[in-house]
């Protein structure tokens, strides 16, 4: 691939603005470039441009400008010198890694964080537990939902939040609050079974038919899925009550064995309740992942013709996976619908199966502990940006944020095992020819 | 010797092309048999309906007596067939050791012995034990295709093209395990466009031509047959 280095046979893919780091430049600046001049002052309307020529005048451009040059600096250094850094540190994160790797460091850590997942919150004002409950960790949950569908078996999945809608208005339904009356009413916590298993039975109706697409035509197919539930849920007036939904949806109690406790509109109750169920899936799935059934998903994601040929029944292994994730996102529906007390059509809308998307790619595609953080971090920064930028800006830093990532560290914040082998394997051209593959030739998968 | 695997008059289609019109072999217990013929004969399409990835639209297959015709791949694999399909198709991102793991798929549990066998085997994937699949040689992705097969325990082992793009020293390393294997007792029934390697390897022989046997016969004297020489081995007859 250095063949043409020199002289006038320079290939199309070797000039100067080809090379990667360059690309990445442009790419950082051209973010930095457009967030300066689309977010801030608001123009005023028949001016044409007059909100661009704002941002054009003070330090805004130069300091986002600025912002973008920084990061692909240490991007860049990182990716030039980090081979030093990592010679340089190499007995620190010897170090490390004997302290990390440690199995008392492990569960102190996770005793440590269970600590400040119950002890922090109680601190907070009550706008944050709010934030805490049904932004963080209700998406928290889908995430890790639909990390099972996207990140394990590779499905794309554009109507997961479809099955949060079905696990919504099974509350409802269980509750009697809507113009349908069940046959028994029922406390929120017996819907939490009924939830899964109207999504699982959901999930597989969907699925059936359509887990022989592959790819694409599965991403549309999910996709119609999705705004089929919501537009039927706002259209059966009679069902579901339409666009006006269900109210008073009431909370979860618990009268049993002499325990009574009720949960009220105080949002901290259900984050505990959050954190109980959150770690009885994680653990669950924690488990599945290294099963013999979680490997089965990493064959068929890989090569769905080898798997078959080794004896997995690709099919099946695919229903489950897309039946498992729309379960969990049933759980989240059943919290949510209960907490907020009333939902309707316009909770359920495409913009959240998007946005659950983007915090699993942004956290980490098939790394559990990576999808928590992303969504945890993208719910809870819009909140946070409520004080410091206009609200019509708010989705524009968190794009841009999305874009930044792609562009630096495209395998998500805390990337799995197994995709960071995958992207990094783009870099070797032939396993058969190439032993070390050539300087010039790692990180450009852009 | 007992016949272990009986093809009888199979057609299969891809929609309105006829990829094999009646095709009828046999496996005995313990043979390596092959079967040749040139690009687009019907010798992959042959053994992917054996090993349940196709349909046969009609014909009857026969495994140990019993029809296996349009039984799903993942059952099939249960009967003791295993498929190492064509091009190797390892999992790229899978560790080697994964890549086994997964060979040994129809098993709750993945039998100790059996890795041990397969490491015996190839002390290469050994080396490489926790290296992504992706990273290995040819070759070595070759051994690796065949030992994710032998982790399902075979007893009629389906190899297809495992010569396809290796280096002939790897080729004749790769042969001189498929023999070690079948003298294990395992049988197999090799598919190959290298037709003289793979006659001097098996017993028997069957060539396909546009979806037919046109021939068949005892491996060497297949090896001896003119036509065979002249269309497959590329031996000028005139100084034969």
């Amino acid at each position: 691939m250095t063949f043409a280095a020199g002289g006038g046979s320079v290939g199309r893919r070797d000039a100067w603005y080809h090379k990667p780091d360059v690309r990445r430049l442009g790419a950082s600046l051209g973010v930095g470039l457009v967030l300066a001049l689309v977010t801030g002052k608001d123009g005023r309307s028949g001016h044409f441009g007059s909100g661009i020529a704002a941002a054009l005048g003070g330090v805004r451009v130069p300091s986002f400008l600025a912002v973008g040059l920084a990061l692909w600096g240490v991007a860049t250094g990182i990716n030039r010198y980090g081979d030093e850094m990592r010679r340089a540190l190499a007995p620190a994160t010897a170090a490390r890694k004997r302290v990390t790797g440690n199995a008392t460091f492990r569960t102190t850590s996770l005793l440590v964080m269970l600590v400040v997942a119950i002890g922090i919150p109680p601190m907070l004002s009550s706008f944050w537990q709010g934030v805490l409950v049904e932004q963080v960790g209700i998406f928290m949950l889908l995430a890790v939902g639909l990390n099972v569908v996207v990140g394990w078996a590779g499905l794309l999945d554009l109507g997961y939040i479809a099955f949060y809608a079905i696990g919504a208005y099974t509350t409802a339904y269980f509750t009697g609050t809507l113009p349908v009356q069940p046959p028994i009413v029922l406390n929120p916590f017996l819907c939490f079974p009924l939830a899964v298993l109207a999504c699982l039975l959901a999930g597989v109706l969907l699925g059936a038919p359509t887990l022989r697409l592959r790819g694409d035509y599965l991403a549309i197919v999910t996709l119609g899925f999705g705004e089929i539930v919501r537009i039927v849920a706002n259209n059966s007036d009679g069902i579901t009550n339409g666009s006006r939904g269900a109210t008073n949806i009431p909370h979860f109690s618990i009268h049993l064995l002499g325990i009574n406790y009720d949960w009220t509109l105080n949002s901290l109750p259900y984050w505990y309740l959050i954190m109980v169920v959150l770690a009885v899936v994680v653990l669950l799935f924690f488990r599945l992942e290294h099963s013999r059934i979680g490997r089965a998903w990493a064959a068929v994601r890989e090569d769905e013709v080898a798997a078959q040929a080794s004896g997995v029944a690709t099919v099946k292994i695919k229903l489950l996976a897309f039946a498992i994730g729309a379960s969990t996102s049933g759980l989240a529906g059943v919290i949510y619908a209960s907490k907020i007390g009333f939902i309707s059509p316009d909770n359920f809308l495409l913009i959240l199966s998007i946005s659950v998307l983007a915090y699993v790619v942004f956290g980490g595609m098939g790394s559990l502990f990576g999808v928590m953080v992303g969504a945890a971090l993208l719910t809870w920064l819009p909140q946070f940006l409520r004080d410091y930028v206009p609200a019509t800006d708010r989705n524009l830093y968190i794009g841009a944020i999305l874009v930044l990532m792609m562009i630096f560290r495209p395998a998500g914040l805390l990337p799995a095992r197994r995709r960071r082998t995958e992207l990094s394997l783009h870099d070797i051209p032939e396993a058969e020819t190439v032993a070390v593959p050539a300087p010039g030739s790692m990180g450009g998968s852009i | 010797m007992t016949e272990l695997l009986e093809v009888d008059g199979i057609e299969v289609r891809y929609g309105a092309i006829a990829a094999l019109k009646g095709v009828s072999f046999s496996v005995r217990r313990g043979e390596i048999v092959a079967l040749l013929g040139a690009n687009g004969a019907g010798k992959t399409t042959t053994q992917q309906t054996v090993s349940g990835l196709l349909r046969p639209a009609s014909g009857q297959i026969r495994y140990g007596g019993q029809r296996i015709d349009g039984v799903p791949a993942h059952e099939i694999i249960r009967l003791g067939i295993c498929h190492v399909p064509e091009g190797r198709r390892v999992f790229a991102r899978m560790s080697v050791v994964e890549n086994l793991q997964m060979g040994a798929f129809r098993f709750r549990r993945v039998r100790p012995e059996a890795l041990d066998r397969v490491f015996t085997l190839f002390p290469r994937l050994k080396e490489r034990a926790k290296q992504s699949a992706g990273t290995l040689s040819g070759g070595e992705q070759q051994m690796l295709a065949i030992g994710r097969a032998l982790m399902g325990e075979p007893r009629l082992l389906l190899l297809d093209e495992p010569s396809m793009g290796l280096a002939p020293l790897v080729v004749r390393q790769i042969f001189e395990i498929i023999r070690e294997i079948n003298q294990q007792g395992t049988t197999v029934l090799l598919v190959e466009q290298n037709a003289a390697q793979a006659l001097r390897l098996a017993h028997r022989g069957y060539v396909l031509e546009t979806g037919r046997i046109v021939m068949e016969d005892r491996a060497v004297t297949l090896l001896a047959d003119d036509r065979v020489r002249a269309a497959y081995l590329g031996e000028d007859l005139g100084e034969g």
